[in-house]
């Protein structure tokens, strides 16, 4: 839930990456990272395996600027996308204002975009949210890979609701911000209606 | 799901003020009031080397960590941690299910004296914090800002 603090003028929200494991959820966010001025940014944390894939989250502070007087700060989180670590996941949708789905575009992945996917919405429901009604993207990462398969395909497997979704080369920094963009349009267009 | 939490100045000064007494009474290095999503709600002591967001963002997963081992072992949850370092100790004690209170502190001040004052101050702070969530609900504080809010404010955000 978004923490609004009248005393010192600031909104705080949470983003949370989610998506199957090796999508691209942590190269989303040190691009990011990369690229933002340091006076916007925090430190990025990476709680990973030796291997460095996400063994709980990435987190990434940062700042957008003011609306009407109050700082607009985003905390950007990650989930391990690997099977194995669901009880992680769930702990981290806590409390998401708004929810980044990154679907990996290559055709053997497919099945591993649909479980994470069909994963999300059920997390987010025992926390007692749905993903209909959160604010909510889609990211189709990995589109310059040789076997990615058609947009067509991966909207209708992925995106049935037909919320904003992107084309992304997360290394190359293509749609990452959009993306971003996007989500935070939403997050803050929710609090506008009291959510 | 829980409720949005709305600070307001006045509650806001009052977990100040039970910040700077627990950091006062506890002889402590610094305190921290968290909110259990990871934001950094308040602060007392010596925190300007200190990494707030980062300490606050991690210190959320420990004990959202700790609570999903709880819920394992069907217990309702571990209510305080200790971390025990070469010069610094950590406390960390959950308050009213919502926030964490996080007491830094070194060899001039013991667990012993930490655990007695953090007691008294989680109580003060579980009472101020009803107080905030009674309002958030009912919406009483201050007129929201937000649904003056634009589609020009938030794209104005995004002009870079």
């Amino acid at each position: 839930m978004s923490f609004i603090n009248y005393s010192s003028r600031e909104i705080n929200c949470k983003i949370v990456y989610y998506g199957p494991g090796l999508c691209g959820k942590t190269t989303n966010l040190q691009y990011i990272y990369n690229k933002t001025n340091p006076e916007a940014k925090g430190k990025m944390i990476s709680l990973a395996t030796e291997t460095e894939r996400t063994l709980f989250f990435d987190f990434l502070p940062l700042s957008l600027g003011e609306i009407r007087g109050f700082k607009t700060r985003f905390h950007l989180y990650t989930v391990p996308g690997q099977v194995f670590y669901d009880a992680s996941r769930k702990l981290i949708l806590k409390g998401v204002d708004g929810v980044v789905y990154v679907g990996d575009s290559q055709m053997e992945r497919m099945e591993a975009n649909i479980e994470s996917l069909d994963n999300l919405r059920q997390n987010l429901q025992e926390q007692g949210y749905d993903l209909d009604k959160l604010p909510y993207v889609v990211q189709y990462n990995k589109r310059d890979l040789p076997n990615a398969i058609q947009m067509s395909e991966l909207e209708e497997a992925l995106n049935p609701t037909k919320v904003p979704s992107f084309e992304a080369v997360a290394p190359k920094g293509i749609g990452v911000f959009d993306t971003l963009k996007a989500v935070a349009k939403l997050v803050l267009t929710e609090l506008r209606k009291g959510g | 799901m829980t409720q949005q939490l709305v600070m307001y100045e006045e509650e806001l000064q009052q977990i100040n003020s039970i910040c700077e007494i627990l950091h006062r009474d506890s002889n402590a290095k610094a305190v921290l009031v968290i909110d259990k999503n990871g934001q950094p709600i308040a602060q007392a002591g010596d925190t300007q080397q200190l990494d707030v967001t980062s300490l606050s963002s991690l210190t959320a997963g420990n004990v959202a960590a700790t609570g999903g081992i709880a819920q394992l072992l069907a217990e309702r949850e571990f209510a305080g941690q200790f971390h025990e370092g070469e010069k610094t100790n950590i406390h960390i004690k959950i308050v009213g299910e919502r926030v964490i209170l996080v007491v830094l502190f070194d060899e001039r001040s013991s667990q012993g004296l930490v655990r007695l004052r953090v007691k008294k101050a989680a109580t003060e702070l579980t009472s101020v914090l009803e107080m905030m969530i009674k309002k958030s609900a009912s919406g009483s504080g201050q007129p929201s800002v937000f649904s003056e809010i634009t589609d020009d404010d938030i794209d104005n955000l995004f002009n870079d």
